[in-house]
């Protein structure tokens, strides 16, 4: 994955070198910043070198922030890592922010239709389910500027965040990227948890739970939930996996400053090293996620827990 | 604060009225059945649903929830468009057709008619729309609506945007270039991904291992930054080679989504490779064109199709995800995801000027109702070839 990675970058041609110093460059100009971006060595040596200071938590140099630190005579060099981190931080905050919210509210609408299944309200919420699906993330974006922000001005439609600010405003700057990534989301994961506890509401055992007297709310909560856990965690850690790349265009709609807003403003300029760790580590979130998505489901499963 | 306040005191409200809903229906009934087995959830619903509909009612009658009205009104419309569409096919068309109309959902009659309708847009988009998608007429930043009382203009219906192109002619064409290049993209994905899954699935051995390995890899990017990232590539070479840019775009989301493409093909052909019929026809000594045509390719016609459906929504998506983040669909040519993007601002004024707001809501819009309604037919091919019943 990381060759992938590396050679689909590398592909760009007219490198950096030629790009900052524009048509008029002299050939001994460019190639000094060859050298001393590294970029005059072969393509192998420069990917093994990247990969091993990769793995020791190096990402390299931001092109575009040499260029600028030597323009001001500074020797301090800002690294990709220092310029990720923050962002990173921002990034995962709003991923939190809107895990808080999506996931008990997916999981307990997703009981409620599959206990109320074929009613009124049933209906109504797979047709809203449908349509948040099926919507470009830029569209349920600028409806909820259009309802929160501007008509009520509930939450800021900026969602300018800054180091040190205090946690409730960070909050409420953060609220509305966060609920349309929730909308994004909710509706799949409450889908997947009506499916599987409907799946299940066939078995015998919970005819026996009915047939007992017990409450449909207390037949779906604690004899069918338990056995379709393993298919919800696993379309939640799916969901979260998905929050990953849906951040790219929901932070340029609010100007977060996230990991998406960097990486789509790194390509415009083709700052290699930036473009390359974004990717790199939006693909290892994918993989982790993916990952974790299989654990848990075994974990959560004792048929699975102990192989014959 | 008070928000939240009357918020919570609603609540409450309702939580009381589901109790002295229930109780007033076992008096009143004399204790029928239907009221005495009530559960406490259900009466809660009730008072809920009323006492939204109570709310819906008063905001529509305010004089400022514009968007508000004009969703209902929209609603409304949709839902008797669709009946009507119902009705139209129940009666016309084939016995088959017919058949077909009468078991249908309305929102998959919606879909239908929704599809129906950008087809024809997208095929005559030239006819249609009153100016060409590029021209730059004489007024700019006309506002929509028509009335020159509030800035319009009667010789553009939905206004001018910035640089003075009529907002209506570019929505038309938007349905020419973004749904026809989501389209060819869509099948160019299906015919790649398609006959390489069905080959992996018949052949088996050292090509389904590779083929399947480099799917992975090629699936452990997310899609959208994948794209992304080979965009900016494109982008040189376009430039560098005088080609298009739309092309490599279209080459690039195929090859993603074929990705995707290979994984249900390959899934749905080994179960069928497994069959007797197959084996039969390998007996009779077919070659692999016939098998995989003449025998694979109808019985794996209903997955197939309902992921074709799925996946024109994916690719459009992300090809007005793309043009909305500037590297998808180049002008001059017209594309929704670019105008959300230009006219994106415009949504500020909402407060006192609501029909200039709904300039960027328009293309956006446009896009997911295509999508919504290809999801609607999608859903009901799935309900119905599971034959679910529940």
């Amino acid at each position: 994955m990381s060759i992938v990675i590396f050679t689909a970058v590398n592909l760009l041609p007219g490198d950096f070198a030629t790009q900052i110093l524009g048509q008029g460059a002299t050939d001994e100009a460019v190639a000094s910043i060859r050298k001393d971006l590294g970029l005059d060595q072969p393509a192998v040596a420069r990917y093994f070198g990247w990969l091993a200071g990769t793995l020791q938590g190096d990402l390299g140099i931001s092109f575009a922030q040499m260029n600028f630190q030597s323009n001001l005579g500074g020797t301090q060099l800002t690294t990709v890592a220092d310029q990720i981190a923050p962002r990173f931080a921002n990034t995962m905050f709003l991923a939190g922010v809107t895990a808080t919210i999506a996931v008990p509210f997916a999981i307990s609408l997703g009981i409620l239709t599959a206990l109320f299944r074929n009613t009124a309200f049933d209906r109504a919420m797979n047709i809203g389910t449908l349509s948040s699906i099926s919507s470009p993330e830029f569209f349920l974006a600028y409806i909820l500027i259009l309802f929160l922000a501007v008509l009520n001005p509930v939450f800021p439609s900026l969602s300018n965040i800054f180091s040190d600010m205090s946690f409730s405003d960070r909050l409420n700057k953060t609220m509305l990227p966060a609920l349309t990534l929730t909308l994004v989301v909710t509706a799949h994961m409450m889908r997947m948890t009506r499916a599987a506890i409907i799946n299940l509401m066939a078995s015998p055992y919970i005819e026996m739970a009915r047939l007992k007297g017990l409450s449909p709310m207390r037949v779906i909560v604690k004899h069918a939930l338990p056995n379709a856990l393993a298919p919800i965690i696993n379309v939640i850690a799916l969901n979260l996996a998905y929050l990953i790349t849906g951040v790219v265009v929901v932070e340029v709609v609010f100007v977060y400053p996230g990991i998406g807003q960097l990486f789509v403003d790194s390509v415009k300029i083709r700052d290699l090293p930036v473009v390359q760790a974004c990717c790199l580590i939006f693909a290892a979130a994918y993989i982790l996620l993916n990952l974790l998505a299989d654990v848990l489901s075994i974990i959560s499963n004792p048929r699975l827990r102990h192989p014959k | 604060m008070s928000g939240w306040l009357w918020l919570i005191l609603a609540i409450i409200a309702i939580a009381a009225g589901g109790y002295l809903f229930r109780m007033i229906g076992q008096k009143v009934t004399g204790n029928k059945p239907y009221f005495r087995d009530m559960s406490y959830g259900v009466a809660f619903g009730y008072v809920l649903a009323a006492a939204l509909l109570a709310g819906s009612i008063w905001l529509y009658l305010q004089e400022g929830a514009v968007f508000f009205r004009w969703a209902v009104q929209g609603l409304i419309i949709a839902a008797i468009i669709a009946y009507l569409f119902r009705l139209l096919g129940r009666t016309v068309g084939t016995a088959g057709s017919r058949k077909l109309f009468r078991s249908m959902p309305l929102t998959a009659s919606f879909g239908i008619f929704v599809i129906v309708v950008y087809a024809f847009l997208a095929i005559f988009a030239g006819a249609i729309a009153p100016y060409g998608q590029d021209e730059i007429l004489a007024a700019a930043n006309v506002a929509p609506g028509g009335d020159p009382a509030f800035g319009g203009n009667p010789e553009y219906p939905m206004g001018t945007d910035q640089i003075g192109r009529d907002i209506l002619s570019r929505l038309i064409y938007g349905a020419q270039n973004t749904v026809g290049i989501a389209f060819i993209t869509t099948c160019l994905a299906f015919f790649v991904g398609g006959s390489l899954g069905f080959l992996a699935a018949t052949l088996g051995g050292w090509l389904d291992q590779v083929l399947s390995r480099a799917v992975d890899v090629l699936m452990a990017i997310p899609a959208l930054i994948f794209a992304l990232l080979l965009m900016t590539i494109a982008t040189v070479w376009a430039n560098a080679w005088g080609i298009d840019r739309t092309i490599f775009m279209v080459l690039i989301i195929a090859l993603i989504d074929s990705t995707r493409v290979y994984r249900l093909a390959r899934a749905v052909g080994q179960n069928i490779v497994v069959m007797d019929y197959i084996e039969a026809a390998k007996l009779r000594g077919e070659g692999l064109s016939y098998l995989i045509f003449k025998e694979m390719l109808p019985n794996a016609t209903a997955p197939l199709l309902a992921e074709f459906g799925l996946r024109f929504c994916f690719v459009f998506l992300t090809i007005a995800s793309l043009s909305f983040l500037g590297v998808g669909i180049q002008p001059p040519l017209a594309d929704w995801g670019t105008m959300v993007k230009d006219l994106g601002q415009f949504i500020n004024y909402a407060q006192f000027a609501p029909l200039v707001a709904s300039a960027p809501l328009l293309p956006a819009g446009a896009i997911a109702l295509l999508t919504v309604g290809v999801n609607f037919v999608v859903d009901w091919m799935l309900h119905k070839s599971s034959g679910l019943k529940e």
